[in-house]
């Protein structure tokens, strides 16, 4: 669905992606981990072009949306991202959020999109919250939020960019639950996490990251009792 | 007795025979009744008005419009390169330099008698200069809104797909809005406590009548006194009205 080729992205003189190739399936749950500075994060963002690879090809269900001829506004509706500040809008309600962009680029009526938005908000139990700012709800209720937000544009995949470093440990359950029930539903996601547990249970395939490059992939099973190389042995020490 | 009988009664006695609060009085019908003096400060106040309003009216366009130019290619995205848009920004950069860096009184010197010479219309030099100088100051503060606004709330509105523009009018200016308005209102009484400078090049406004009067009573205090107060209210019923805008503004802000 997604392919990724020689992905390489720069900083100035700082090289923070050295040559990545892979490939993201249909229905794949990816999840990319990492020390902190390993470029997981800027993978991810390159993936829907918030960052400008300096060199390398992103080619989303057959088109190469790195070309400047093609309009990255179309596909990144097709790509929903879910931010470690989850970035809602404040100034707006929930239910703004939530319509917007349907509303201005899927060209649905209002009573169309808040019936949509009402649905998902109510999955993720959240229904009451509709009429409160951004500001009225807490840290877990706001990714939840931000989720849906996401998913209000129909995206065929999801990007998550550690969707719950920023949550009091108390929230992290909330979140990971919607996003578990997701993965169950068959969505593709790409999720950058240090949620070990999370990566072990929805995750498809395991990124290890490290310094630019994926050092390590395998099945969850295999990457975490098995790791390959050093780093890897380091890292799953420190972090399990 | 009305006031014209008691001034001519006391006029008619000489100077040195008036108590205090006589001649105090005397000065004050001077100044604003006789005449009908007063009339010429309402006349000088709405030629205050009209050229604040059509120097805000220039400076917030030029303001926005050099704001956005200079905000995109500050945020242009690295590695492209466009060389209208590098162009103007710096013809804008030069604008706003040489504007916030000479004096107000000096532009409109040079305005007035240098660039614009052969007019006789003072009055709309001096709103044309007040507001190619304010458009450098809105600019500022519009650019400084737009920059400091966290760079997530335009990434979530693209990440939707959004386009840099729709994301600019649904996203990002009205919250920036929220957070110039008070250095907006803010340069806007600069503004308009500004156009009494017009009047040294001729401009007609009530500092200009004020110094008819002056030079025409031999008396200073009445005058720039009414004028002072006219510019005080016209200043706390703007700043009211800017908190009302405020409070309504701050709505999302409720926890």
């Amino acid at each position: 669905m997604i392919d990724v080729k020689h992905l390489t992205k720069a900083f100035g003189d700082h090289v923070v992606l050295k040559d990545i190739t892979d490939h993201i399936y249909p229905g794949e749950k990816v999840v990319v981990i990492g020390p902190s500075g390993s470029g997981k994060s800027t993978f991810l963002r390159c993936l829907n072009l918030l960052e400008t690879p300096t060199a390398g090809t992103i080619t989303f269900k057959g088109t190469d949306i790195t070309d400047p001829k093609s309009d990255i506004n179309k596909y990144r509706q097709k790509m929903g991202m879910v931010f470690q500040h989850f970035n809602l809008f404040p100034h707006m309600t929930i239910m703004k959020n939530l319509t917007l962009a349907p509303m201005k680029l899927l060209k649905k009526s209002k009573a169309e999109a808040e019936e949509k938005a009402m649905e998902l908000l109510g999955r993720v139990g959240l229904a009451d919250r509709a009429g409160s700012y951004p500001n009225q709800l807490s840290g877990g209720q706001k990714q939840r939020v931000a989720i849906v937000r996401a998913l209000c544009m129909e995206p065929e995949v999801m990007l998550f960019d550690e969707p719950t470093s920023a949550l009091d440990p108390e929230m992290v359950g909330e979140v990971l639950d919607v996003m578990k029930q997701l993965a169950q539903e068959g969505m593709t996601m790409v999720v950058v996490t240090h949620e070990m547990g999370f990566a072990k249970e929805v995750g498809d395939r395991v990124l290890f990251m490290e310094d630019g490059i994926i050092m390590e992939q395998n099945t969850p099973t295999e990457f975490f009792d098995h790791p390959q190389t050093e780093r890897a042995q380091n890292f799953l020490a420190k972090v399990l | 007795m009305d006031i014209a009988g008691l001034y001519e009664t006391l006029s008619a006695l000489p100077a040195a025979e008036l108590s205090g609060w006589q001649s105090f009085f005397l000065k004050f019908y001077r100044a604003w009744f006789a005449n009908s003096r007063w009339t010429q400060y309402f006349e000088g106040l709405l030629a205050t008005i009209e050229v604040t309003v059509i120097a805000l009216a220039i400076g917030v366009v030029l303001g926005v419009l050099v704001a956005i130019v200079r905000t995109a290619y500050a945020q242009r995205r690295p590695g492209t390169h466009n060389p209208v848009l590098a162009v103007i920004d710096f013809i804008f950069k030069i604008y706003v330099t040489v504007i916030r860096g000479t004096p107000m009184m000096v532009q409109l010197l040079i305005m007035g008698f240098v660039i614009f010479s052969s007019s006789r219309n003072f009055t709309f030099v001096g709103a044309l200069t007040l507001g190619i100088n304010s458009g450098a100051y809105v600019s500022e503060i519009i650019r400084g809104g737009l920059m400091s606004l966290d760079p997530g709330q335009a990434e979530a509105g693209r990440s939707l797909g959004l386009n840099y523009i729709q994301t600019m009018w649904h996203i990002v200016i009205p919250q920036a809005f929220k957070t110039i308005l008070p250095s907006l209102g803010n340069e806007f009484i600069v503004l308009l406590k500004d156009t009494s400078l017009i009047s040294v090049i001729g401009g007609k406004e009530v500092v200009y009548f004020a110094q008819a009067i002056v030079s025409r009573t031999y008396e200073a205090m009445f005058p720039y006194i009414i004028t002072a107060i006219m510019y005080l209210i016209m200043v706390m019923a703007f700043s009211y009205l800017q908190s009302i805008l405020e409070r309504r503004l701050r709505a999302s802000d409720r926890r």
